[in-house]
């Protein structure tokens, strides 16, 4: 539900979005770059799993948490985006300690 | 332990920070600014430095004249540290202050305790919360996360797109919007009929104001290309994965309207988190129905050597902020005995009279922008807390049991226990605890507020020195142990 402006300026920065490629720009929080892909929940909630995604944009309302590469409850609005990073949405409550690759 | 001790350690680079941190460094002192963002200017100046717009209309001129702060600050010679985080602060035996700082992802990841002998802390405003039924639906949004899209990313709103609320904020985010090709397509002012004719009483001085031209011409703007619906009493947002929809009531009659994007703002209110777990002093604004800290005509908090500036200190505009930041500077100097009385009084003259020079006519947007109760007072299952998903409804029957604080409502409900810590209830809890006790929201108090006050990891805290807020935060009881 957000268009980028056709005269932006900036370069595109390759990730994987819940394990398909997307081709953010440069200066996209992972946020940004989840509402560019066309997302507008990024989460659900621990307490009844109600769908969430940014509400302040700006690190205080902790709706757009978001596991990034393999580090889960990360505030997506505050991270940059980097080449190759790995975004997962959430659901529901995550575990404390990330899972070991490959498992 | 921190290895060095710096003289000022500012805490946000916005407007007042940077201001503060220029002036400080200017004077000789040793100067360091914590700023959460990756570049400096806040939120008013957000991205200023990297921003992908092309055409400077679509932000305006506001936003540009913030380039000649930025460069001076780059200019003074203060340390900056961008994209960390400053998760406690608190005085130590030498009279200075610990400040645990942690770093974003995109930064080199520091798990570092600072000190300095004064702190400025500038960490401006947060959006004051809009407890509508749908207000945690995805697509719906605050004015400045709209704001902070276009500014950072050249993002912009498509499909159907609806603004509700009041405030400058409101309609320059929607101007901007406009600007940049974006579509808007209905205005939802939630201004109560007869608040113009309680706020004209401040005009005179509004007159004078050099808000008065600026916003009226966005206001028109807006107006001219968008449908504005005047005097809406209630909004909510339908839908299940995301809006859909938006309902809206104007004297007592219900309309609907389909809806992509929400787009709420009651305008901003002082981020206190970092003071409040200080121990600064704060009070209740009736007037602006928000809480800030208390502090003397140069920003000094009812802690020594702490000051506040810019809108953390009070709403009051970019002006008044830079003012307020150099002031804080100025005492701070002189507290630490840089400077002499006389030469901080001199100084302060022109950052003076620029803040009286902000401050006429600000009554009169304080009183048309206050939202009316029904927007800061909700009632039955719209959510006060969306962290922990607490009602209206149970919030009211906690203090009708009993629940005599904010404080005690944890206990009783979770509310302002999630990970926001507060942030996006902690005014509506109080607020409603006051009018069922039939009390003012300053005689509930704000809620508790507890380091950390950002995320943390165990190694940021393991890093922390055992003074006594790590004796506080541990022990029960540590004057018996």
């Amino acid at each position: 539900m957000y268009a980028r402006l056709p005269d932006a300026r900036s370069e595109t920065i390759a990730v994987a979005i819940d394990g398909e490629p997307f081709e953010a720009r440069a200066g996209d929080t992972v946020a940004a770059a989840l509402l560019a892909s066309g997302r507008a929940a990024m989460r659900s909630t621990p307490v009844s799993g109600a769908p969430r995604g940014p509400f302040c944009m700006m690190g205080v309302c902790y709706d757009c948490l978001v596991t990034i590469d393999d580090a889960p409850n990360q505030q997506a609005c505050l991270v940059l985006v980097a080449p190759g990073m790995r975004i997962r949405t959430q659901s529901g409550p995550v575990a404390l300690a990330p899972p070991a690759e490959g498992v | 332990m921190a290895a060095r001790v710096h003289d000022v350690a500012v805490i946000g680079a916005g407007p007042a920070g940077l201001a503060a941190a220029t002036s400080a460094a200017s004077l000789g002192l040793a100067t360091i600014v914590f700023d959460e963002s990756p570049s400096p200017g806040g939120a008013i100046w957000r991205a200023l430095t990297t921003t992908p717009l092309r055409r400077p209309e679509v932000l305006g001129p506001d936003y540009w004249r913030g380039n000649a702060t930025v460069r001076a600050f780059q200019a003074a010679g203060a340390e900056y540290l961008p994209a960390t985080s400053v998760w406690a602060a608190a005085r130590r035996g030498d009279g200075a202050f610990d400040l645990g700082v942690t770093g974003g992802r995109h930064a080199a990841r520091v798990a570092e305790i600072f000190a300095a002998r004064a702190l400025v802390i500038a960490t401006g405003t947060l959006e004051r919360p809009f407890p509508v039924p749908g207000w945690t639906l995805p697509g719906v949004v605050t004015a400045g996360g709209v704001q902070t899209l276009l500014k950072r990313s050249a993002l912009v709103p498509d499909r159907r797109v609806v603004f509700a609320g009041s405030g400058p904020l409101l309609w320059q985010v929607a101007w901007q919007i406009l600007n940049a090709g974006g579509r808007i397509d209905l205005v939802l002012e939630t201004i109560p009929r007869g608040r113009l004719a309680e706020a004209m009483r401040h005009a005179p001085g509004f007159m004078f104001s050099a808000y008065l031209a600026r916003g009226i011409e966005l206001v028109r703007s807006v107006r001219r290309r968008t449908r504005v619906v005047e005097h809406v009493e209630a909004v909510e947002a339908l839908g299940a994965e995301r809006v859909r929809r938006v309902r809206f009531a104007v004297d007592g009659a219900w309309q609907e309207a389909e809806c992509d994007t929400l787009v709420l703002s009651h305008g901003i209110v002082p981020n206190l988190h970092l003071p409040a777990a200080m121990g600064c002093e704060l009070a209740w604004n009736a007037t602006r129905a928000a809480f800030e800290p208390v502090a003397d005509d140069w920003g000094g908090t009812t802690i020594g050597s702490v000051f506040v500036a810019g809108d953390g200190a009070g709403v009051a505009g970019v002006e008044a902020a830079i003012a307020r930041g150099r002031l804080a500077a100025l005492a701070a100097a002189n507290a630490l005995g840089r400077i002499d009385a006389a030469k901080r009084d001199a100084d302060a003259d022109a950052p003076r009279k620029a803040v009286a020079h902000a401050l006429r006519g600000r009554a009169f947007l304080d009183v048309l922008y206050r939202p009316a109760d029904a927007f800061r007072r909700p009632v039955g299952d719209t959510l006060v807390c969306r962290c922990e998903e607490v009602t209206a409804r149970e919030v009211r029957d906690a203090a009708r049991a009993g629940a005599s604080d904010a404080d005690a409502l944890k206990v009783g409900t979770r509310c302002g226990m999630g990970p926001c810590q507060g942030r996006f209830c902690a005014l509506t809890a109080c607020e409603l605890v006051a009018e069922e006790r039939g009390v003012s929201p300053g005689d509930v108090g704000h809620p508790r507020v507890r380091h950390p006050v950002r995320p943390a990891t165990l190694a940021d805290v393991a890093a922390w020195p055992a003074n006594d807020v790590a004796e506080r935060a541990v022990a029960r009881d540590a004057s018996s142990r």
